[in-house]
């Protein structure tokens, strides 16, 4: 392919975090080139095949919302379907889905393909250019520069890259794959902060080996939820997954052998992820437990390799080989490719702003692992917001694109990894939003459609389907709270009433627990013409009622704050009464704006007011 | 902006000459149409009017002055209401509780009055100069008054709270966030108990320490005795004024009389009661069950016997209830002998003569060493308090709608908000902080 030497947006890395960058900026309407080291391993599952969950799940509607790959992607690439925690209330599910990871990357690169605006090239990127202060392109392996209006870079566990087996090191991204050290020098040069973390990844078993036969099944559900509001139906055959558990012997295999480990020899210094343990992590952690559970997750259709789900380890390759075999149903397994540890470079993330631009160095985005966070989906929601905002920043309107705590995990995310910094993998959880029963995986194209398709970043296509979804809403809210009936007609139907004589709505009867939906059709008719996702927004919005209300009021208190901007050339050792301690803080994180200020920690609500009396002179 | 209504004590709260409360926004104004007989359709702003001040039930708290600055000429740029009250600690509790409960106001935050100012645009240079250093005293004080009510006891207790919420949340979150992982069967059914529990001592505690109700109803002293054993004229003796009628005739006094008095800066209610004695005569029987049910109400009953004829048997059945804030008082001592006196002072009696007001001052002595007991136990800032007292009245609401038959996320989003709201008091509440007792508790991740 022909490259040209210069593009409004280059994205260095073809991870999910790429993946994404490199379409939202193209869609946004830049120019836009993706450069990955092998085109082969666009969209890759590095470690677990398996896309979604609490608060993934949740950050993958928002994707989808704003118009991204990763829904549409897994839903043609799923081959086991669940949407978890569905016995809890809508707020809490999460979509997951197992992923055969052939066919993921097949239509991840599929899809960039399909994608105007953007031209893939495969090369190794190994220093980057500067004009000024700002971000002017990149210099491939082999002397090439390019030159861009933003660079994006989405370079994962590849900085610096080194991996571990036991005492074994090996430098590389990923097995099989070289690690880069020019990026590195660059970023040092630019004073940023930088420092290492570590992930992992289990042993691979070959399918054939194990004995299916007195393990337990996990089942997909009976009908897949697809990730995406554009996707209509699930067409992949689904499977099942497997269970199994450690035992005692793994157990002892496992501790006779700590000092083999790198983890605990003091030759990792990376941090790890604590909701990611490995498992000499969980035996020193849970000294008592004596058992953990292992998930048998199949890679794909058309493959035998298995990845056991809870296994992860640094432990050498004879190690690995004396406890796996002393786990139920793998006994006679044969192991593919050994459990390693890696550890690579990451930039402290409070060195972004809102829009995952560096504060020092204008032009240049990071997203994904590089800003200390884990997992595909968090990497992926970061890549979207990365790649509209290079485009907006290469368009040179001063447009930005900017999703705060109250919209979307997305922002949850964003506002925490900068005003908070990292000192483990950053990974996702229902938990970390203080608007839970607002953000949820329902009603992310209602809080971030329109947003984006202002922005440009959301087709036609979707707007389209999202305009009819949100006018059905609008029309189904109002007739559930004119269809009326009487207590004596509630009788009939077998609803328990007060008989006060008062009428119930639709509305009031789609917020009783024991009113089934079954039931309230069987009343009126005439809602069985709204589609399962519209009459599901209403009941929510029923079932919530009270909640819902108490959030949006606490929203508004919260956005109120969020529009008071600090000004960039802001001088805090100028503002009286805050500590010395203070002033460094908030030199070193530069919020944005007197909402965020108040999030940092240690910064106290007279020391907020002291800012903003200073901002007013 | 802002719906809400915020009110505050803007002078020290204790005793003073003026107390200013301010009230700021929308519905300011509801603070005159219910607590004073002013017609505010016809208030002009920036004028001062001289009024009477009701409580919410109509019953007169005070007289002072009501000034209205209207929006957007106010110091928060709203709707502005002043009271200048006299500033007794009585009055300013029955003020701030009253506006507490008028629909859509709440007390402010430490200051939201000049946040709120802010806001609005009304900050000039000066005061803008002037804002950090303001504002920085201004939660000092807070801060001062914190330490104060929350050394020792108080502050364990309500961090002791906190920290089962934070567990009961780490809890439920586990649950919501981790629906693959191993946990606890019983994991989730186990916490009812202790989020009732919880609710129970909060509960308990808002019950138990009613400071700032004494201080707005009074300490309740109840005058108990036998027909014309001197009860109205004890009244008489101690507030030295004709308070009460007194009369020699038995059964004068049938309903329960008040006399509000200042001791020792403390605002005590004597009441009068009708007198004890079997009677056929049925409004005096009703009088007399009043006197009883007012005793079993009080902070202080006295036990007033004639010197003459001393018969404690009207008190012999409610006795054991009232054990420690019984004070037994012989009257008419001028009557006896000098033996007499001896003997019953040896068995801890009080003697006084109300006619001649000889052991008055004792029996007041007694009666404030009672109340500072009772109000040393709970002693500190009002204003804080008031402050507690809102927060974990919210708490307690917030408790009651906890259950596990609704939607767990519903339960955990009780829960987050009741220890939130503790946070308040207490200190911040952080997602860190919930998400490390789950990673400490249980095995979590694959």
């Amino acid at each position: 392919m022909h490259i040209k030497n210069h593009y409004n947006v280059i994205v260095v890395g073809g991870g999910h975090a790429g993946c994404e960058a490199c379409a939202a900026a193209a869609r946004t309407g830049a120019e836009t080139l993706l450069i990955t080291h092998k085109i082969a391993t666009i969209g890759e599952m590095s470690c677990n095949p398996a896309v979604g969950g609490l608060g993934k799940g949740h950050l993958v509607r928002e994707i989808d919302a704003l118009d991204g790959l990763m829904g549409r992607v897994i839903d043609r690439a799923g081959i086991q379907f669940r949407m978890l925690n569905m016995s809890k209330g809508p707020a809490v599910r999460g979509p997951r889905a197992q992923a055969d990871r052939e066919l993921y990357r097949k239509y991840m690169l599929q899809a960039l393909q399909e994608q105007d605006n953007l031209e893939i090239v495969e090369a190794a990127v190994e220093g980057l250019l500067f004009a000024n202060e700002r971000a002017a392109g990149v210099v491939l392996a082999d002397g090439t520069n390019i030159t861009a209006d933003a660079v994006v870079l989405t370079t994962g566990t590849f900085l610096n890259g080194i991996m571990f087996t036991g005492h074994q090191t090996s430098i590389g991204g990923r097995v099989d794959d070289v690690s880069c050290a020019g990026i590195t020098p660059c970023l040092n040069a630019r004073q940023l902060r930088l420092g290492r973390l570590k992930t992992g990844t289990p042993a691979r078993l070959d399918g054939r080996t194990i004995n299916w036969q007195i393990l337990d099944r996990q089942h997909g559900d009976e009908v897949p939820h697809p990730f995406s509001y554009l996707t209509e139906r699930i067409s992949n055959p689904q499977i099942d997954c497997f269970v199994t558990h450690t035992n005692l012997n793994t157990h002892r295999i496992i501790r006779d052998n700590f000092s083999k480990c790198a983890l605990f020899s003091g030759l990792i210094k990376g941090v790890g992820p604590r909701y990611c343990p490995s498992i000499e992590d969980k035996l020193v952690k849970f000294a008592d437990r004596e058992s953990h559970q292992i998930f048998l997750e199949p890679e794909g259709l058309s493959t035998d390799v298995v990845y056991p789900n809870g296994i992860s380890t640094s432990l050498p390759a004879d190690v690995q080989e004396a406890f796996i075999h002393t786990i139920k149903g793998l006994e006679d397994v044969k192991i593919l490719r050994y459990a390693y540890a890696i550890e690579y470079d990451y930039v402290d993330p409070q060195e972004l702003d809102c829009c995952l631009q560096l504060k020092k160095v204008p032009g240049l985005f990071l997203a994904g692992q590089i800003n200390g966070t884990t997992g595909y989906e968090e990497a992926a929601a970061q890549g979207l917001l990365a790649g509209v905002n290079a485009a907006l920043c290469a368009e040179g309107r001063g447009r930005e694109f900017i999703i705060d705590r109250s919209e979307a995990y997305i922002g949850v995310m964003v506002d925490d990894l900068i005003t908070k910094g990292v000192d483990e993998p950053y990974r996702m959880f229902t938990s970390r939003s203080e608007y839970r029963l607002h953000l949820r995986a329902d009603n992310a194209d209602l809080r971030l459609t329109a947003a984006g398709r202002e922005v440009g970043c959301v087709g036609k296509l979707r707007w389209h389907c999202f305009e009819q979804k949100r006018k059905q809403i609008a029309v189904l809210r109002d007739l559930a709270d004119q269809l009326q009936i009487k207590p004596s007609e509630l009788d009939r139907h077998g609803i328990k009433n007060k008989k006060d004589g008062t009428r119930r709505t639709a509305f009031n009867l789609m917020s009783y627990d024991d009113v089934s939906r079954e039931t309230i059709l069987k009343i009126w008719p005439q809602l069985s013409e709204y589609s399962a996702d519209v009459y599901e927004e209403v009941e929510i919005e029923a079932k919530y009622a009270g909640y819902i209300k108490r959030q949006l009021a606490d929203i508004e208190v919260f956005k109120k704050d969020e529009k008071l901007k600090i000004r960039d050339d802001i001088d805090y050792s100028k503002i009286g009464g805050l500590s010395n301690e203070m002033v460094i803080k908030l030199s070193r994180i530069r919020p944005a704006t007197i909402g965020a200020a108040s999030r940092i920690s240690g910064v106290t609500p007279a020391a907020v007011m002291a800012i903003l009396g200073y901002l007013k002179k | 902006m802002n719906n809400d209504t915020i009110y505050a004590l803007s002078t020290v709260a204790g005793k003073s000459g003026v107390a200013v409360f301010r009230i700021s926004g929308p519905a300011a104004l509801q603070a005159v149409r219910r607590l004073t007989a002013l017609d505010i359709a016809r208030l002009q702003p920036r004028y001062a009017y001289f009024a009477a001040l009701y409580d919410l039930e109509g019953r007169q708290a005070d007289k002072g002055l009501v000034l209205y600055f209207k929006a957007p000429a106010s110091f928060t740029g709203e709707d502005i209401v002043e009271i200048h009250s006299h500033g007794s600690k009585a009055v300013i509790a029955c003020l701030l509780e009253n506006l507490g409960n008028i629909e859509g106001f709440r007390l402010a935050e430490p200051g939201e009055f000049s946040k709120r100012a802010f806001y609005n645009g009304k900050m000039d240079l000066t005061e803008a100069e002037g804002l950090a250093d303001l504002i920085d005293s201004e939660t000092r004080e807070q801060q001062k008054y914190a330490l104060r009510q929350m050394n020792g006891e108080l502050k364990n207790l309500y961090d002791g709270w906190r920290e089962k919420l934070v567990e009961i949340l780490a809890y439920l979150e586990a649950y919501i966030d981790f629906p693959d992982e191993e946990l606890p069967d019983d994991l989730v059914s186990r916490l009812e108990n202790t989020v009732f529990k919880v609710a129970d001592e909060i509960d308990g505690h808002l019950r138990q320490s009613s400071c700032g109700e004494r201080l707005r109803e009074g300490f309740r002293v109840v005058i108990l005795g036998e027909p014309n054993a001197g009860k109205s004229s004890l009244l008489n003796a101690l507030a030295k004024r004709e308070a009460v009628i007194v009369s020699d005739i038995a059964g004068t006094t049938r309903d329960a009389v008040d006399v509000y008095m200042d001791i020792n800066g403390y605002p005590v209610i004597f009441t009068d009661t009708a007198g004890l004695r079997e009677t056929q005569e049925q409004i005096e029987r009703r009088g007399i069950e009043i006197a009883y049910d007012k005793a079993k109400n009080a902070d202080l009953v006295i036990a007033l016997l004639n010197g003459e004829n001393v018969n404690l048997l009207p008190f012999v059945d409610i006795e054991k209830e009232y054990k420690n804030n019984m004070l037994y008082v012989v009257n008419k001592s001028d009557k006896l002998s000098k033996e007499q006196c001896s003997f019953l002072s040896d068995k801890a009696y009080t003697l006084i003569s109300a006619k001649y007001q000889q052991g008055i001052d004792v029996l007041l002595q007694k009666i404030s060493t009672r109340i500072a007991e009772e109000f040393t136990a709970s002693s500190g800032a009002l204003i804080t308090r008031r402050r507690y007292r809102e927060i974990l009245n919210d708490v307690f609401k917030d408790l009651q709608r906890f259950n596990l038959h609704k939607s767990i996320e519903l339960a955990a989003e009780d829960i987050r908000l009741a220890a939130r709201n503790i946070g308040k008091i207490t200190g911040r509440i952080e997602v860190d902080e919930i998400l490390d007792k789950i990673f400490g508790s249980f095995c979590i991740g694959k």
